[in-house]
């Protein structure tokens, strides 16, 4: 049988315990009560878990490069996205043009994190103000309920029934296309999905203690809804606003199929894959690198998505 | 049943109907009008033109013969293609798009489901991990880059099929390819997630328990519970396969509905878009009524009639 340690540091039997061990403690060392280990907040846990994924982490990594990137991509390869080069078209990557050129001549390396930086933009704004609309109306049916949620919500109903597609496509052949009214069409439609999400969480939440407390002390609806219930429903609409992203990438990109997404000079990926497209077959290194960074950075959206998910709601998880 | 169905025939009527009004003033916001051109057009020829299209009428009585020419499913003339309706073209062009569509929509099924179960009964094992991993490759993948690589691939370097036009059968390959892993990998994620919920059930339990063979509570009892949610994604799949389409025809150049949608779009051919968008509209309202009522008849627990509370 194998020997313990006492407080006196001489090795026994653990039958053969000592009367020194049954000594009782002063007060001074009875710490049950203490809180030893440092708490931990539901971001704090939500953190942790989503560090615990390493496919999530490995994309966040990868996310923030394709931004810092797109910051001083332009800057690193000597060139100017817009600057021609009548002289060296169509070039294969080499030293000077480490992605190659372009039919005019342009360096491919300064478009492509350029173009990155524009997609990324499209898809941040549209989740931006998907983010606001959706919130503020979401919020407005969740917490008001009664008419203005039935009258809300027949009209999100109509507007969700349209497909988004073509409104979006309508509204930017009637606009002439620009990073503002390609953000403007996405939205029209987008915040929907934000506003019923927002909905069911304040529902949810508007009848817990606090929300009563809050309000027995004083507190408006407006300050009831913006200071502590939509903080408590952040989860699902941070989750929502890093799906969105992507999506708005790959409208954007379909609309450059159209010929209606980010117009020239400044390219978007979708507008230089495009643009490639039509001489793929000659010079296919020039849709290679665009149509890998479009793909990397929704592939990276999508799995980030997918563990920030896992991590602020562990039921979910399959 | 009845009563939910004609609320949801109702809801239809009133998007359309908002689609068409929108669709209608927003092409009249647009300044100018079809017939200015780089050549002068004669004052009287011009005034005749505007007169024949009815454009010399005051907008609420343009606005009136619109709606009237649609309930009487007239779409009008195309403004840039001489003498043909918007109808007809949407009559030759959705053939072949209604052909691309329904083999991608067979074979994204097919490959969805089993890749789902696959993975769901390899759970937690490579199997698994890997079917995750296409399924994640082919929502993110964005379509044009799929039917771009294939087309390089093996149309170019390896030739196995032909770049593009859609002559015999090998020529639907690619594109049936490209527009069908988008929704396959959405369906494998749904069959996968619902797999292996149901599969721990209880009623799989006892029927495990009853002796029954592995297939039998697979396909019998556990995949048929399974579809289910699958069956929700047909409205949505019907909405990614046409903006598939719209990009697959461009690339493959067939000359289907979406190709007409671009050509229209990029020569601002108003009526044709005008046409095409309705087109659209009602197909996806459909495919979205259709999911509705075959949830019913597969799922006798829904009750439709029941009032949705959030």
């Amino acid at each position: 049988m194998a020997t313990i340690e006492t407080k006196q540091g001489q090795a026994v039997d653990p039958q053969g315990l000592t009367k020194a061990d049954f000594q009782k403690l002063d007060h001074s060392e009875k710490k049950g009560e203490v809180v030893v280990r440092e708490s931990i907040s539901a971001w704090k846990d939500a953190w942790l878990r989503l560090r615990s994924n390493k496919y999530a982490m490995a994309s966040l990594i990868i996310l923030l490069l394709i931004v810092i990137m797109a910051l001083i991509g332009q800057s690193i390869s000597g060139h100017d996205y817009r600057s021609q080069d009548y002289m060296a078209t169509n070039e294969k990557p080499s030293s000077n043009h480490w992605f190659g050129t372009d039919d005019l001549g342009r360096d491919v390396f300064a478009r492509t994190w350029m173009g990155a930086g524009i997609s990324l933009q499209v898809g941040l704004y549209a989740a931006l103000v998907d983010l606001v609309i959706g919130v503020i109306v979401g919020g407005i049916m969740g917490y008001f309920g009664g008419k203005v949620d039935e009258i809300l919500n027949r009209i999100c109903d109509i507007l969700y029934s349209i497909p988004n597609m073509l409104i979006v496509i309508l509204l930017i052949v009637v606009l002439e296309p620009s990073m503002f009214t390609i953000v403007l069409a996405l939205s029209i439609t987008g915040w929907i999905s934000m506003a019923w999400i927002v909905r069911g969480q304040i529902m949810q939440l508007k009848n817990q203690e606090y929300v009563l407390a809050s309000r027995s002390l004083g507190a408006g609806s407006g300050r009831i809804l913006f200071r502590h219930l939509i903080p408590n429903a952040i989860g699902p609409i941070i989750v929502t606003l890093t799906m969105t992203v992507p999506n708005a990438i790959f409208s954007e990109a379909f609309l450059s199929f159209l010929g209606l997404g980010v117009q020239s000079p400044a390219a978007s990926l979708g507008t230089m894959i495009n643009d490639a497209l039509k001489a793929m077959t000659v010079y296919p290194w020039r849709m290679l690198f665009p149509a890998v960074l479009i793909s990397l950075t929704m592939l990276c959206f999508n799995i980030f998505g997918d563990g920030l998910r896992d991590a602020l709601d562990p039921k979910m998880k399959k | 049943m009845i009563r939910y169905l004609l609320k949801k025939l109702f809801y239809m009527v009133v998007s359309l109907f908002v689609l068409a009004s929108a669709t209608f003033f927003l092409m009249k916001a647009i300044p100018g009008n079809p017939f200015m051109s780089e050549k002068e057009i004669p004052k009287a020829i011009r005034a005749m033109l505007e007169a024949k299209y009815g454009l010399d009428k005051p907008l609420w009585s343009q606005y009136l013969t619109y709606l009237n020419n649609l309930i009487h499913l007239d779409l009008g003339m195309s403004m840039k293609q001489q003498y043909t309706t918007v109808s007809s073209i949407i009559g030759t062009g959705f053939l072949y798009s209604l052909q691309l569509g329904i083999f991608a929509i067979i074979l994204s099924v097919t490959a969805g489901v089993v890749l789902g179960i696959i993975a769901a009964l390899n759970h937690r094992k490579f199997l698994d991990t890997f079917t995750i991993f296409l399924a994640v490759l082919g929502v993110s993948v964005p379509n044009f880059v799929v039917a771009s690589a294939l087309q390089y691939f093996l149309g170019v370097k390896l030739r196995w099929f032909d770049v593009a036009g859609l002559n015999d059968i090998t020529d639907y390959v690619m594109p049936t390819i490209a527009l069908a892993v988008l929704p396959a990998a959405f369906i494998a994620r749904l069959t996968r997630s619902s797999m292996l919920e149901v599969l721990t059930a209880d009623y799989i339990k006892t029927a495990r328990a009853k002796g029954m063979s592995g297939r039998i509570i697979l396909f019998r009892h556990a995949l048929r519970n399974a579809i289910l949610p699958v069956v929700t994604y047909i409205g949505p799949m019907t909405a990614n396969i046409i903006t598939g389409s719209v990009i697959v025809e461009q690339i493959f150049g067939i000359g289907g509905l979406g190709k007409f949608f671009v050509n229209s779009i990029t020569n601002r051919d108003y009526t044709l878009i005008m046409g095409l968008t309705l087109f659209y509209a009602v197909i996806l309202m459909l495919a979205r009524f259709l999911t509705d009522i075959a949830y019913a008849f597969i799922d006798p627990r829904i009750k439709l009639n029941s009032r949705k509370e959030g």
